[in-house]
């Protein structure tokens, strides 16, 4: 009997894991809809710790499970959660999140820890979180709330580790900590202060945008 | 969607004792991995300014040689050892919190001296470490500072930061910058004058006193300076103790 049920529930169209509507919830954000160059958030910490590449990696990753675990938890939610509260309740969340991960980071990776100090904290004030919990979240399923992360989430990792990638290998010479330039025999290359300076962010991301707009042909309405 | 006043109350205060629950939990929980990181990161530190422990990555190999290399001891403003604090409490150097001392006039304050011994059976000790506080650019830095046997010469440094600009002020951590220190003299005669990084970087004709600074990072070096000159200071008629021989201050 039971089985009778079951298969009538699957005769149902259900949307594949996978589907192509899906499957544009997470590329849209690398590319075409990306946080940084396209919505312009967060540039604030793309500027602030994008000057090595490890630092860099661990944000990304923090940034990555923060903003998947608080569309997941928002959207799971999004039914309860009164709709005048609901900034200060996203807030919270997300507040909650971040304090988790700075306290994994202190317990079990410690010097990143200390590289990262406040802009592991600063998370909380990065646009992109709220801004996909206020845009999605609050409207969709937590599965696609979870593709939805992940895409925004590996779209602002992709942008600053290549942010950083410049940086570092111009204004310290190495790329995650490893001295490029000494391994190839050239050790007199003079690193560029500027590319450890914000200005060097604004510079790589200004080039970065300009790339990526040339390409995908957007402008600004 | 309107709700009632007495729902989003509730609701609010539903959602306070979850989070708050759940963040009390990971603090409780991750406590003691997070004090052994601490611990860890302290005796690195001070070992850091003596020897190359980049090699050890066992966490209680590095524990076991700090035990077996480092002898530690506390001294006032005077260079007189100190053994209890002020409420007659037995007091070791390794729970000294430099950062909470530094809040008190530094006639009150506990100044922890570690001697690290090669040969932990003889009386010879072979470096005597200073751990130290001040403040950089945004917030505090530390660091410990090593000096040769002759308590003049430096054997190496290890600083640490809360808050400095990585790449900029946030290299006093990096090996780079600190070992530029080492070999550099913090006694002219019998005069304290303490080691200064300079402004700019790549400087030329440095004497003994000064060392090379961090371009872009001038606030910093400035921060680390007034540091090492506050608290040699502070050592000082403990360094000077142990230079004219008062016995039982250098060998106990």
């Amino acid at each position: 009997m039971s089985t009778e049920t079951a298969e009538v529930k699957e005769k149902k169209p259900a949307e594949a894991l996978f589907s192509k509507r899906r499957r544009r919830i997470v590329s849209d954000p690398l590319n075409e809809d990306n946080p940084i160059t396209v919505q312009v958030l967060g540039i604030c910490s793309a500027l602030a710790i994008t000057i090595k590449m490890e630092p860099t990696l661990v944000m990304s990753i923090a940034v990555i499970a923060v903003v998947v675990f608080s569309n997941l938890f928002i959207s799971l939610i999004r039914d309860l959660i009164p709709g005048r509260v609901r900034i200060i309740v996203q807030l919270a969340v997300i507040a909650t999140l971040v304090t988790l991960v700075s306290e994994v980071l202190k317990a079990y990776y410690f010097d990143m820890y200390k590289v990262l100090g406040a802009f592991v904290g600063l998370i909380i004030t990065n646009c992109i979180v709220m801004g996909r919990l206020e845009a999605f979240a609050m409207a969709n399923k937590p599965y696609d709330s979870i593709l939805d992360g992940l895409g925004s989430g590996f779209g602002y990792a992709w942008i600053i580790l290549v942010v950083a990638f410049f940086r570092e290998l111009f204004g310290s010479g190495s790329i995650m900590n490893f001295k490029v330039f000494d391994a190839i025999g050239w050790e007199s290359f003079p690193t560029n202060g500027l590319m450890v300076d914000s200005i060097g962010a604004f510079m790589v991301l200004g080039i970065l945008i300009w790339v990526q707009r040339a390409k995908t042909g957007y402008v600004e309405h | 969607m309107q709700r009632s006043n007495t729902y989003i109350i509730l609701f609010s205060v539903a959602l306070t004792v979850i989070l708050g629950g759940l963040l009390s939990l990971a603090s409780v929980g991750l406590k003691p991995a997070q004090q052994k990181q601490i611990e860890l990161d302290t005796k690195k530190k001070i070992l850091g300014a003596v020897m190359d422990i980049s090699s050890y990555n066992d966490p209680n190999a590095i524990l076991a040689l700090y035990d077996e290399k480092v002898e530690s001891m506390i001294v006032d403003i005077n260079g007189d050892e100190v053994t209890t604090d002020q409420k007659g409490n037995p007091v070791t150097a390794e729970k000294v919190d430099i950062q909470k001392n530094y809040r008190f006039p530094a006639n009150e304050r506990l100044f922890p001296v570690y001697k690290f011994k090669e040969d932990p059976s003889s009386d010879k000790v072979d470096a005597y470490i200073f751990p130290m506080f001040g403040a950089g650019l945004w917030d505090w830095i530390s660091g410990y500072m090593a000096l040769e046997n002759d308590l003049n010469t430096i054997k190496g440094v290890a600083f640490d930061h809360k808050q400095e600009t990585p790449g900029l002020g946030a290299r006093i951590t990096s090996e780079e910058v600190q070992s530029r220190f080492v070999g550099k003299k913090v006694f002219e005669g019998s005069e304290l004058v303490s080691v200064s990084m300079v402004k700019g970087e790549g400087n030329a004709g440095l004497t003994e006193h000064q060392v090379d600074g961090m371009s872009g990072a001038t606030l910093t070096g400035k921060g680390v300076n007034a540091m090492l000159q506050s608290y040699l200071g502070y050592y000082e008629s403990y360094i000077n103790k142990v230079k004219s021989g008062n016995g039982k201050v250098a060998l106990n």
